[in-house]
């Protein structure tokens, strides 16, 4: 009954293991998309100097932001350059990824 | 544009290899205790960045560095030394943060290669073997192009195109030059590293010699017909800030103009036109990918110049497990810093994907972000977006080769900018932090 529960146990521990591992499956595409920013904005999206930090954005705002930067709502040096590079999606998948840098 | 799952397995059998990525799977795996080895040669902004993200992103992989210096010095703000605007120092950082991060650290020369054993030789005697090659090495500059640009006429006539010692002599020149002093300063042919800089040079040198000797001259000799990079932006700022366009133009412009000799004792240099005088000469000589790219044999362009590469992974198109990083490379990216860390970046994810038995992304998108000064508080820049396309073969079955193409809305600044300078600033630090670990 005893070893019954301990394996029990067991197989819960690994498949609860398992889908924490599923569940927090790394977008690869969005990692390595907001890497491509980190050459101004700093790692990881922190920034030293006057060039604005990326980390820790609420996506809502960074998705807003860079289709202002877009249609040129937002006045800006060199990010309408790289917004009308990027699709809607994409800016939701770098908004996603760097809301959740802490 | 749409990317071909069955075009990309079949590019990937001929270039990736079908049996490497079994390889790489295999490893992956607990039934073998093998590590799975890279092995870094250079740590400059594309070496150190592919190292420090591939230890990021698959802590499992072996990173091995070799580099032969001590220190990292960065081109890019480089020419604020020689505006006095910095000193060496400023633009001199530590390895030491990559150190803790990679598992080994060799400070030697790579002397050979070999591709089919896998195994990279050093000047200090040690094999290393590999299972991924990433060569970063920059640029070989082609000395024996320019006529007597010889190691006597090197003690005299600076390049200061690898940033560092050369850098701090040419600065002292530009100290002991008298007021009324030549400056002559050539620009290589297209394609070299970083196409803005030479320009850069031209107005960070005006600068120094506004203040300091405003009697001086400085002659470009561009061996391009015309000015390379960010042309409107260097003319404007010439012309605002040093005369361009009058008599008493500081700059002298002169295009077609490739310096063929260099005298050190008569202080000349001879192009296809004319002898010119200078107190102060300042020759970049025709260039072509690393020496170490040549030991591989991925320098595999028709001028054995450049070394192509498949833009999804960096891996050579000559040679398997032999990936290839920032200046050293024949792609349609400008040879800049930000894109060699990203082209680090690329590799790195890449064999990261390929390692884990996934496949790399069939269609990346990167930028490339790259500002100029044009007085010592303002700058301006250039900025493009990226992307994949896949080789296509047209119904005449020609073959378009795969390329990166520059997105709709990249290019230049409207007009220099005290803000743009800061932002330049702000760029060097973020960049020397993503590609050496630097601490915030």
């Amino acid at each position: 009954m005893k070893k019954t529960l301990a394996i029990s146990l067991m197989f819960a521990g690994a498949l609860g293991a398992l889908s924490a591992t599923s569940a927090q499956a790394i977008d690869t595409k969005a990692r390595f998309m907001a890497a491509n920013c980190a050459y101004c904005h700093g790692p990881e999206g922190k920034s030293r100097g006057a060039i604005p930090s990326l980390a820790g954005l609420e996506k809502g705002y960074f998705v807003e932001q860079m289709k202002a930067f877009r249609d040129g709502s937002r006045p800006a040096t060199v990010m309408q350059k790289h917004a009308m590079g990027y699709t809607d999606a994409e800016f939701d998948q770098l908004g996603a990824w760097f809301a959740a840098i802490k | 544009m749409a990317f071909d799952r069955r075009e990309f397995l079949k590019i990937s059998a001929g270039v990736t290899g079908a049996a490497s990525l079994g390889a790489l799977t295999g490893c992956a795996t607990a039934s073998t205790n093998k590590a799975y080895k890279v092995v870094v040669v250079g740590a400059g902004f594309g070496g150190a960045t592919c190292a420090r993200y591939l230890k990021m992103w698959e802590p499992k992989i072996e990173v091995t560095i070799i580099e032969p210096n001590a220190h990292f010095v960065s081109c890019p703000t480089s020419n604020g030394v020689l505006a006095g605007l910095a000193k060496l120092e400023d633009i001199t950082f530590t390895y030491d943060h990559l150190k803790k991060v990679v598992n080994n650290w060799v400070t030697d020369t790579v002397t050979g290669i070999d591709t089919t054993g896998r195994t990279v030789k050093t000047a200090g005697g040690a094999t290393i073997s590999y299972d991924r090659l990433i060569l970063a090495g920059g640029i070989e500059l082609m000395f024996d192009k320019v006529e007597g640009y010889n190691a006597e006429a090197q003690k005299t006539i600076m390049h200061a195109w690898k940033a560092g010692p050369q850098t701090a002599t040419l600065r002292k020149q530009l100290e002991d030059m008298h007021d009324g002093g030549t400056f002559v300063m050539s620009v290589p042919m297209a394609p070299y590293r970083c196409p803005p800089g030479p320009y850069e040079r031209a107005c960070q040198v005006a600068t120094y010699l506004k203040a300091a000797k405003p009697k001086s001259k400085i002659i470009i000799l561009d061996g391009n017909p015309d000015i390379a990079s960010k042309k409107p932006l260097f003319l404007a700022a010439w012309t605002k800030h040093y005369g361009y366009g009058t008599p008493n133009s500081m700059i002298e412009y002169r295009p077609n103009n490739m310096p063929r000799s260099v005298d050190p004792v008569k202080m000349m240099v001879g192009t296809e036109f004319d002898d010119v005088k200078g107190d102060v000469i300042n020759v970049v000589p025709p260039m072509r990918a690393a020496a170490i790219c040549e030991l591989a044999g991925v320098r595999s362009d028709s001028s054995n110049t450049w070394c192509p590469i498949d833009y999804r992974s960096f891996e050579s198109l000559a040679v398997k497990n032999v990936h290839v990083l920032g200046d050293s490379t024949l792609t349609n990216f400008p040879k800049s810093g930000s894109v060699a860390n990203n082209t680090g970046k690329m590799a790195a994810a890449a064999i990261v994907e390929m390692f884990n038995g996934r496949e790399p992304d069939s269609a990346p998108v990167v930028t490339n972000t790259c500002y100029s000064a044009s007085t010592e508080g303002t700058a301006f820049h250039v900025a493009t977006v990226f992307r994949y396309q896949a080789a296509k073969t047209g119904a005449d079955g020609k073959v378009t080769p795969a390329s990166m193409v520059a997105q709709k809305g990249g290019g230049i600044s409207k007009e220099e900018s005290e803000l743009e300078f800061a932002y330049m600033e702000s760029w060097a630090k973020n960049v020397w932090a993503d590609t050496l670990g630097l601490p915030g």
